[in-house]
């Protein structure tokens, strides 16, 4: 019985893991069809952000839920003034940019910090469930997972922004019918889509260690998930990593982690075959 | 026969490449004696790395300072690896056809020396490999003196089943060190009537181990027994500790402390785990405390000296002395005088080549984690590499070259 209660744990730490991850993708790839290869390394330098903060001295809360989504932000901010807005509509050509983009970064902080793996205590203890013990730190990852969707849902649903942003989700037009200038609100769904990717990146970092190519094992859990989901940013993003995470962790339980995402991948591939507009082209057409 | 115009090309073209570059070891007989190196200086496998390309250059400087060898200087030629055994194969060749190296003491993983070792042994390069592994390599142009299972995995095992009990649960690189060496650790479990519950292997770039923390706990082992290798597999101390399990059940490592692990984690993560090896910085010898204080002069202060830097250190100091005895660099005297059963004393104790095998005998220490310093708690004097020494025998099969396997 305690067994079943870590692995359902784990389970729903899996799904806050892959929603964190994946949420500022969606939001860039939901409104902007833009794809974002370099989303990994977004994710990347808002772990470091956190850690080159906590090493300062600065409070490890204060550095993950402000700093690394305010430095991402401004990252993502200046991306899309000098590169990505001229290329909105041209799909391969933003990848291209964007993969080049990633490269980049990962150069830079290799110059900066070093090829090295870098890390962080976890602040929290662990708990125990009857005989069991495990990380106490995944609870306040799925913690922020929780706060962090439904703020998102709250603002979709039910604020002028959010208004704006499922208007953006149409086309150019509706935003422009709406009475706001495009470019602007690309701007801003960019930055927003960043400091989430930041907020990401801090919050995992100390759970484990961190290498500039780290964005690489992010970017490709982010995009099946994001791809998966299909075209609505939240029913996609949590559809897709509830059946991803709970996949990903039963089979690492009944095996190894490594078969865990052998399933999960494998998963993704015959979802896309049966549902190629992804889940929520399929199902819960009329969510947000 | 009828000579076209195409075989003529062929023949004449084949004729110019074999004569274009015949491979001849033109090495300079004076000038400064070339000692290559690669190592990985970066990546998921900086840890073990950086000290050794410390260590290189201190014995290189060393060596040099006293006046070189047979009145000649050493050059250091070294290339960093990146942790991608691509660049390996690459930085070998380079070695070996572009600086004409009179050694190679090269490779940290297992992976990365299968993937050179046949490189150096084909151009008649002598080739060292200086690091802690899973035993067996059997080739006459190899020579080892880092630790294998027989030495430093079995005094492990055979304290933690004395002291906790028979049922124990491993956790391993999956690669060639961590599935060769589980099946050591199996070996030497069985023999003493234990079990293995279960052995779980991981990339080395795995760095989350919440679902195999829970699967331990429900095992229930006497103790853990970890081969995990790398940077990112620290994770798994961390995460162990995070949960509060270290207090519970005890974790032994065949590699832990290597790559300096204790000093990446606190002490209060790492307190307790039982380990055995060659060295530890505590080691009260003169030797030690002259290498320890040598080591501070150069870099400021000796906190990241580990394990394998002082097999790489002992590795170049053991060549060094072969060449001062045999009176020269030439590969087959070279090889001829370490079979003399050679020794030196190193910082970790006295390092003599076992003839047959072309391993080493070594101090064995067991050791636990306190206070982020490596305890010895108890000792054994050169022991032998029992367990390539059950398969190969070099002065009988000098053409040898494989890597042997316990079977079970």
């Amino acid at each position: 019985m305690d067994y079943a209660a870590i692995v359902v744990l784990e389970i729903l730490y899996m799904i806050a893991f892959l929603a964190l991850i994946s949420a500022g993708l969606a939001i860039v790839f939901g409104m902007m069809r833009v794809i974002n290869l370099a989303h990994g390394e977004f994710v990347m330098l808002g772990g470091y952000a956190t850690i080159a903060s906590a090493k300062a001295g600065i409070n490890i809360y204060f550095a993950m839920l402000v700093i690394s989504p305010i430095v991402v932000g401004v990252i993502g901010l200046i991306v899309e003034r000098l590169i990505v807005r001229f290329l909105y509509g041209r799909m391969i050509d933003v990848m291209l940019a964007t993969w080049g983009l990633s490269l980049l970064l990962i150069g830079l902080v290799t110059l900066i910090f070093g090829n090295t793996a870098v890390s962080v205590p976890a602040p929290i203890p662990g708990y125990q469930i009857g005989h069991y013990q495990m990380g106490g730190y995944n609870l306040f990852v799925i913690a922020v997972a929780v706060v962090l969707m439904s703020a998102m849902w709250f603002a979709l649903r039910y604020t002028r922004i959010g208004l704006v942003a499922r208007g953006a989700m149409q086309g150019r037009e509706i935003i422009s019918a709406l009475g706001y200038n495009p470019s602007t609100i690309y701007m801003l769904t960019f930055t927003v889509g960043a400091a989430l990717s930041g907020l990401a990146g801090g919050v995992m970092a100390p759970l484990t260690g961190l290498l500039p190519s780290v964005g690489g094992a992010y970017i490709a859990k982010a995009f099946i998930t994001v791809i998966t989901g299909g075209a609505a940013v939240i029913a996609g993003t949590l559809s897709t990593a509830a059946l991803f995470g709970t996949v990903d962790q039963l089979v690492s339980f009944a095996s190894t982690p490594v078969v865990g995402e052998i399933a999960m991948l494998g998963l993704a591939l015959i979802l896309l075959r049966l549902m190629p507009q992804g889940i929520t082209g399929q199902f819960f057409r009329n969510s947000t | 026969m009828a000579i076209s115009r195409r075989t003529l090309l062929n023949t004449a073209g084949a004729t110019a490449l074999t004569a274009g570059f015949p491979f001849v070891h033109a090495r300079a007989a004076d000038g400064p004696i070339k000692v290559g190196f690669i190592e990985d200086n970066s990546g998921v496998l900086d840890i073990y790395g950086k000290p050794i390309v410390m260590a290189n250059a201190l014995a290189i400087d060393e060596i040099n300072a006293a006046g070189g060898l047979l009145g000649r200087k050493l050059e250091l030629k070294q290339y960093d690896s990146q942790s991608d055994i691509a660049l390996y194969t690459k930085y070998a060749q380079q070695l070996v056809r572009e600086d004409k190296v009179d050694v190679a003491h090269a490779g940290i993983t297992s992976a990365s020396r299968e993937a050179i070792r046949q490189t150096f042994r084909r151009a008649n390069v002598l080739y060292f490999y200086n690091i802690l592994y899973e035993g067996g390599v059997c080739d006459r142009n190899c020579f080892v003196t880092g630790t294998t299972p027989a030495q430093a995995v079995e005094p492990i095992i055979d304290y933690a089943m004395k002291k906790w009990g028979n049922k124990t649960y491993v956790l391993a690189a999956d690669y060639n060190y961590g599935q060769i060496t589980a099946k050591w650790i199996a070996h030497y479990v069985e023999q003493r009537k234990g079990t293995v519950q279960k052995t779980d292997f991981f990339p080395l770039d795995v760095s989350d181990f919440a679902s195999t923390i829970a699967k331990i706990q429900d095992a229930a082992p006497n103790f853990i027994c970890a081969a995990l290798v790398g940077g990112a597999h620290i994770s798994f101390f961390r995460q162990w500790a995070a949960s509060g399990m270290n207090k519970k059940i005890p974790l032994t490592s065949t590699t832990f402390g290597v790559g300096n692990e204790h000093l990446a984690l606190s002490a209060a993560e790492g307190d307790g785990i039982l380990i055995a090896g060659n060295y530890s910085p505590e080691l009260d010898t003169p030797a030690n405390k002259n290498f320890l204080a040598a080591w501070a002069k150069r870099y400021g202060d000796h906190k990241v000296v580990h394990e394998l830097a002082v097999s790489q250190y002992q590795g170049i100091m053991l060549w060094a002395e072969a060449v001062r005895k045999a009176g020269t660099i030439e590969r087959e005297a070279l090889i001829k005088t370490l079979e003399t059963g050679l020794k030196i004393e190193g910082p970790a104790g006295t390092v003599a080549v076992d003839p047959k095998t072309h391993h080493t005998s070594l101090d064995i220490h067991l050791m636990v984690v306190k206070d982020q310093k490596l305890t010895i708690i108890d000792t054994a004097k050169q022991r032998p590499p029992a367990d390539t020494a059950q398969y190969c025998d070099l002065l009988k099969n000098p053409d040898d070259n494989k890597q042997y396997e316990v079977k079970i």
